[in-house]
């Protein structure tokens, strides 16, 4: 803007235009506006997410041990990566991994659609129900998946007591988290216990966004309810279950807390999901460039299968 | 009574499924009223077997959870003074003089600091930007909920090792400040994210009224956007504030002491000869009701929240 003398004909010709000239004079530019508000937001993603991610991958290339920092770096290439690829320690984690993962998914899914089905009934203190079912998914799986631990205790806790009970066989005859065959299935328990009523959640979103002419015309056509179901219901709820899978195999890939905590990865390594033997290289054996190798690997493993998934997802939209 | 509609689910099937759901809920909630009321046993009630379901309250959980005590000898007490408070009582009563305080009050004063600090910057920086994400062309914008869900994808362990070396450098590690910084950087995606959504639905004509009338951008951004944003901004609050709140992984590798929250100190507490439930419970119980009386209040935007605004009902 150049400098214009007070009260001339052109200023009071500049008082007299649209606003957006008049505002651009007294206050700074929408364009100057938007990065002054993005600027900080960047900022920290680069330090905290962009930064840490470059040198985890720098350091995935050497033999870097972080409790030795004044030992002196070697550049190994691709020899940590090679390592991992091959060992069968590794193989078995992403085993048990695989385990978790499919299993929760499965329950959680059958579950959390089935409640939502039932609460779509409408029937009455449905929506109370839906908030107090929802709870557990909101705590800390920390501080959750500590107190599991005593509900499952083989002598006092609540699980093996209510199974006696159910079932008849003895309280004290089996020990959910110590045994090396049901420890994997109690990871399991605690987790579709407390991820269910997320998928349920969005089911019930997806099912209340289906209009209820389409049943109506389906009604007038006489069409049976078990053939409305599984050419309406089922393909209309679709894209949302798929999104809560996404979400919640994304999530248990990398889940940590709640299983450290029940189990710490025992009993031996039969619930080693990869995240807590990535802690165990990182921050135990302090192999700080081989777990480095290993989380790219993870990062990479959950990328690749999301990006082919959210295709699958769009193509289902779009139907 | 509505009309009648074809669709409208008949009144047997309303009653099976509330029946259900009603099971399902009971059952689910049970291991929540379990540890709500084993903070309210005494030490051999809660052990007990079968599981006491009828028991005389007792706080002494709660004592236990607050102070850290010793084992004293008959002897000992007797050259005691007497209880002049309850704590005292509760625990000479079993044979124990309280030492002092123990950590636990300030661990959840680290968490309530921790989650404060973090939501606030996080809603500050995230309405900014969100601002400016929905009103102005900015580069990147169609990426970036790719970017959320990508820098989600990365396990909390492997962002862990470098922050964790970053942090030794500059001296953040065990720190309010970097634990701080560390979870805004986590929330802040998400933050910016469901408040664009939230700023999205504002209409522009309100703003653009508030221009013509000679306010700056800056001013029409503060006087009439944010008072129309403020619901979706306190909802986007709670869910900043309930992951910091939760979060375990980075507080127990990059705190020790100093800087450490709740979560990972409550696994941690012990009392003679194994974990001390009632006082786990009575922990776990405080640190767990902020967030189940939260999410009551937050039941309409929940599922926008927990799907980073990609179903919003």
């Amino acid at each position: 803007m150049p400098d214009l003398p007070a009260d001339t004909p052109v200023d009071r010709l500049a008082r007299a235009t649209p606003p957006t000239l008049a505002r651009k004079v007294r206050g700074l530019s929408d364009r100057t506006i938007a990065w002054i508000f993005v600027a900080p937001t960047i900022l920290l993603l680069l330090a905290i997410n962009i930064f840490p991610l470059i040198w985890t991958i720098r350091l995935s290339f050497t033999n870097f041990r972080a409790n030795r920092p004044n030992e002196p770096v070697e550049w190994v290439g691709l020899r940590n990566y090679q390592r991992i690829l091959t060992d069968p320690d590794i193989w078995q984690t992403m085993q048990a991994t695989a385990h978790f993962l499919f299993w929760t998914l499965f329950f959680q899914v059958l579950i959390g659609f089935t409640l939502a089905w039932l609460i779509n009934r409408k029937f009455r203190g449905n929506d109370l129900m839906t908030t107090l079912i929802v709870i557990p998914m909101m705590l800390s799986p920390a501080v959750v998946g500590n107190f599991w631990t005593f509900l499952y205790q083989p002598q006092i806790g609540l699980i093996n007591y209510a199974v006696e009970f159910v079932t008849g066989i003895p309280a004290s005859s089996f020990t959910m988290l110590g045994s090396v065959s049901l420890a994997p299935w109690a990871i399991v328990i605690v987790d579709t216990w407390m991820w269910t009523p997320f998928v349920m959640l969005i089911c019930l979103a997806g099912l209340r966004s289906i209009p209820d002419y389409i049943y109506e015309a389906a009604e007038v056509d006489r069409a049976s309810k078990w053939r409305q179901f599984w050419t309406m219901t089922i393909p209309m709820v679709l894209p949302f279950l798929m999104l809560a899978v996404l979400f919640r195999g994304i999530e248990n890939f990398k889940m940590f807390d709640l299983v450290v905590l029940l189990t710490g990865g025992g009993p031996g390594d039969t619930t080693l999901l990869s995240s807590i033997e990535l802690k165990r290289e990182a921050f135990e054996k302090w192999r700080t460039g081989y777990s480095s190798a290993y989380a790219i690997i993870l990062f990479v493993t959950v990328f690749g299968l999301a990006s082919i998934y959210v295709k699958a997802l769009n193509k289902v939209k779009e139907r | 009574m509505s009309a009648y509609s074809i669709t409208e689910p008949s009144k047997a099937s309303k009653w099976v499924a509330g029946i259900l759901v009603t099971l399902y809920m009971v059952i689910t909630l049970l291991p929540l009223a379990w540890i709500i009321s084993t903070g309210f046993k005494t030490g051999p009630d809660s052990i007990s077997y079968p599981p006491k379901v009828i028991f005389s309250p007792s706080i002494e959980g709660y004592v236990n959870l607050f102070t850290d005590r010793t084992r004293a000898t008959p002897e000992q007490l007797a050259t005691m003074p007497p209880p002049d408070n309850f704590v005292d009582e509760i625990v000479q009563r079993r044979g124990e003089v309280v030492t002092g305080p123990s950590r636990f009050g300030e661990r959840f004063l680290n968490s309530i600091i921790i989650g404060f600090g973090s939501t606030a910057l996080s809603i500050v920086l995230g309405t900014l930007a969100a601002y400016a994400f929905s009103r102005f062309k900015v580069p990147l914008k169609d990426d970036l909920l790719f970017f959320i869900l990508s820098t989600r994808m990365m396990p909390p362990i492997a962002v862990a090792i470098p922050i964790f070396l970053m942090y030794r450098q500059l001296g953040l590690s065990d720190t309010h400040l970097g634990m701080i910084l560390l979870y805004t950087g986590v929330n802040i995606s998400l933050a910016v994210w469901l408040l664009k959504g939230f700023i999205d639905e504002i209409p522009r004509e309100y703003e653009e009224a508030a221009l013509i009338d000679g306010y700056t951008r800056f001013q029409a951004f503060r006087k009439v956007v944010l008072p129309q944003a403020a619901t979706g901004i306190a909802s986007t609050a709670i869910f900043c504030l309930i992951f910091a709140w939760n979060e375990y992984a980075f507080a127990v590798l990059l705190t020790s002491g100093n800087a450490q929250t709740a979560p990972p100190f409550i696994p941690t507490i012990i009392g003679v000869g194994g974990q001390d439930w009632p006082a786990v419970a009575a922990g776990a119980t405080l640190f767990l009701l902020p967030v189940m009386i939260f999410t009551i209040l937050l039941r309409k935007h929940l599922l926008r929240g927990i799907t980073f605004g990609a179903v919003r009902k």
